[in-house]
């Protein structure tokens, strides 16, 4: 595991330089304009999912994340935006435990699912993940069929019990996940095989067949034509029934068009949360309007 | 306008120079690899050369009438008998019914001389067996002897000195042209052990004691050398420890193979008790000597399965073992066999730790267990290689061609596994 951690890390620590670069179109020092663990907007629900309290991730020294709190709904989907580095995708993994891999990077502060800690050390990581499932950047189906796919997850799980149950997991998942038509003749042949936009909505079928309560999504379109991303971001629409989505994105046009909440995310620093539209028509800091207007990220 | 046309000129000059110097960059590699085939040519066109006749062998063909009188032998069963019979007259006698010129007892004597020394217990053997067969009159196939064979393969052949009187070179030029001397493919060389005579001499014995040997070392090498690959890949804490561990690793690889052997003989026959010359002990030295490369080959092919994949698995709530059980291990899995089977063919070849364990030992039969005494392939060569009569020479270039077959072959089919299983994500 060790040889991966380091790239991840150093990358984390080369975008927080580049960000640093960036200018800020105003005369007054960041320092001033950002106040640690101040958030303007609706950083709290009133029905959460999660409650994340002065929550600081740090990579050995580099601080990424620095005192954020914010709740996320039960059944909302709430978009993380911002400029590259500025830590949204370390925070995400931080709601399933991903970042346990990386050996240098430490969490402090409260995160709770559904009034439980995450990072209790009585928590098991695997029901965790059970319940919090994930999407990734990069389409990264497994190398087998796609029925061995998302029968996987089920399957580690002890979600079914005979073949027949298993077979109608694999079927709705891929149903919900709108690759049934597509799949459905071609259940054995192997997943890698397949378009990036069917290989990421089969990587959204395999996150959903554990049934999940929560769905990270951590730039899922970003690997995918404008065709594939219209389809994937229908998914979302049509999950946020039944699921909380957190959905990491460059794209502000997604943000807009897939969530009810938008985070705006700065340097580690959560800017200001509220509902999408408010944050595009009318954002209250003026980090948040200089990005969504372009001045820069 | 005229600066402009000035540095295009600069680009164009310095052009003409790059060009040339890139021509005289691939000269460089190409005389590279003519050197590199040449010598590979040269060695494999010195050994075929030498070699080729090992795979064949001389015979005479007789008809011996295997008479009791003439053998004063009356009861085949009886071993006194046996042991006293004179199993030579017979084919002297069938000799002479093609050379009726040797007629004294001296010249018979040289006559009995064109067959192998081991002609004779042949002919017992064949009575031992089938009893019936006194007073009939059997065709069988003879080895010829080592000097017959030698002048009927090279006579001419300014290297090889042909050992036969003129008179017996008279003779076998007579018998070959009756078709009683012939040469066919040498199936002795497949079916038998070590022997004095190079005519009786085959590679079975050390084909079989080389099997034996590699069965050993896969079966210790693979597992732990996988298993240590993993641990550390996977599991290992990140200390000074571990780094120690990867660093000793590291040199294992570098250690010349006749310490492993020291180390066998130290360890594994002095400490332990083992037996010498046994298949056993060699598996487990070059076992040892086999675990840095399958290591170190392992643990490059585990660092190169995506973590992507990892991440994938970890993220529908697979366990770290299940992640690894799963994911890892069969994907990094073409890789380690290659590293596998590379190393096996490094231990195939292995002659010098073999040599301290006793290994080296002159073994006619062929081993049956693995704690019978053999030898193997790399071993038999050497000794070939280093004896002194003439007919050991062909048959140490023979088994080097066959030992080279063997070696391209795993050669290929760790290339063949790696294509076959390599998968794309």
């Amino acid at each position: 595991m060790n040889t991966i951690n380091p790239s991840i890390s150093t990358g984390v620590n080369m975008r927080d330089k580049q960000a640093a670069e960036i200018p800020v179109p105003q005369d007054k020092p960041e320092d001033t304009i950002i106040e640690e663990g101040k958030t303007v907007g609706k950083p709290f629900a009133s029905d959460p999912k999660f409650q994340l309290r002065n929550v600081s991730v740090s990579y050995g020294s580099d601080r990424a994340i620095k005192d954020i709190s914010l709740d996320i709904g039960r059944n909302e989907v709430i978009s993380f935006i911002g400029p590259s580095g500025c830590g949204k995708s370390t925070f995400l993994r931080c709601l399933n435990r991903m970042n346990d891999s990386i050996d240098i990077c430490r969490v402090k502060g409260q995160l709770m699912l559904d009034g439980e800690d995450i990072y209790s050390p009585k928590r098991d990581v695997v029901e965790l993940r059970a319940r919090v499932g994930m999407v990734f950047q990069k389409p990264n189906p497994f190398p087998k069929s796609i029925y061995d796919n998302v029968a996987y997850g089920p399957k580690i799980h002890g979600l079914a019990n005979r073949k027949s149950e298993l077979d109608e997991i694999v079927e709705n998942s891929l149903r919900k996940a709108g690759l049934w038509e597509e799949a459905k003749d071609r259940l054995d042949s192997v997943a890698t095989g397949m378009s990036g936009g069917q290989q990421q909505r089969l990587c959204i079928a395999r996150a959903i067949a554990v049934s999940p309560e929560v769905i990270l999504m951590d730039e899922p379109c970003s690997a995918l034509d404008p065709i594939a991303t219209a389809r994937v971001e229908e998914l979302i629409a049509d999950m946020s029934k039944s699921y909380t989505i957190v959905i990491v994105t460059h794209s502000m046009q997604q943000a807009a068009r897939v969530s009810n909440r938008t985070a705006y995310f700065h340097l580690g620093h959560l800017v200001e949360v509220n509902e999408t539209n408010k944050v595009f028509t009318s954002p209250e800091h003026q980090l948040t309007e200089s990005y969504i207007t372009g001045r820069f990220g | 306008m005229s600066d402009q046309s000035s540095q295009a000129e600069i680009v164009r000059n310095s052009l003409k120079r790059r060009y040339r110097k890139e021509r005289r960059f691939r000269l460089y590699g190409m005389v590279a690899i003519f050197i590199a085939l040449g010598s590979l040519f040269i060695l494999f066109a010195d050994i075929i050369g030498k070699g080729h006749t090992g795979f064949i062998k001389t015979t005479i063909t007789l008809d011996v009438t295997l008479d009791s009188e003439m053998m004063y032998l009356d009861d085949p069963t009886d071993e006194d008998q046996r042991s006293m019979a004179d199993f030579v007259a017979p084919i002297i006698d069938a000799l002479q019914d093609h050379i009726p010129e040797a007629e004294t007892a001296a010249e018979k004597r040289e006559l009995g001389r064109l067959v192998g020394n081991y002609a004779a217990s042949e002919v017992r053997d064949l009575l031992e067996n089938n009893p019936d067969l006194l007073n009939t009159t059997q065709t069988i196939e003879f080895l010829a002897h080592d000097r017959v064979s030698t002048y009927v393969k090279h006579a001419g052949n300014p290297r090889y000195s042909i050992k036969l009187s003129e008179q017996q070179q008279r003779w076998v030029d007579e018998l070959v042209e009756k078709g009683v001397i012939d040469t066919s493919f040498n199936d002795v060389l497949f079916s038998r052990g070590d022997s004095r005579e190079p005519s009786n001499a085959g590679i079975l014995g050390a084909i079989v004691g080389s099997l034996l040997t590699m069965l050993v070392t896969l079966a210790i090498a693979f597992p732990v050398g996988i298993a240590a690959a993993v641990y550390l890949e996977e599991f290992a804490p990140q200390n000074k420890f571990t780094d120690f561990i990867e660093v000793n690793i590291n040199n294992l690889a570098a250690v010349p193979s006749i310490i492993f052997g020291l180390l066998g003989l130290a360890v594994f026959i002095g400490l332990f008790g083992m037996p010498r010359s046994v298949p056993v002990v060699g598996g487990m030295v070059l076992a040892l000597m086999t675990l840095p490369t399958i290591i170190i080959s392992s643990r490059a092919a585990i660092k190169s399965v995506p973590p992507s994949i990892r991440e994938a698995a970890e993220g529908v709530g697979a366990s770290k073992m299940q992640v690894v059980l799963h994911h890892v291990i069969p994907l990094a899995m073409p890789g380690m066999l290659t590293g596998t089977i590379i190393g096996m063919a490094q231990a195939l070849g292995e002659t010098a730790p073999l040599l301290l364990i006793g290994m080296v030992a002159f073994i006619v039969d062929v081993p049956t267990g693995f704690f019978d005494s053999a030898t193997v392939l790399p071993v038999q060569i050497y000794l070939w290689a280093s004896s002194s009569e003439q007919g050991f020479i062909e048959l140490a270039s023979a088994a080097i061609m066959v030992l080279l077959t063997f070696m391209i072959s795993m050669n290929a089919l760790a290339i063949w596994l790696r294509k076959r299983l390599e998968r794309r994500w």
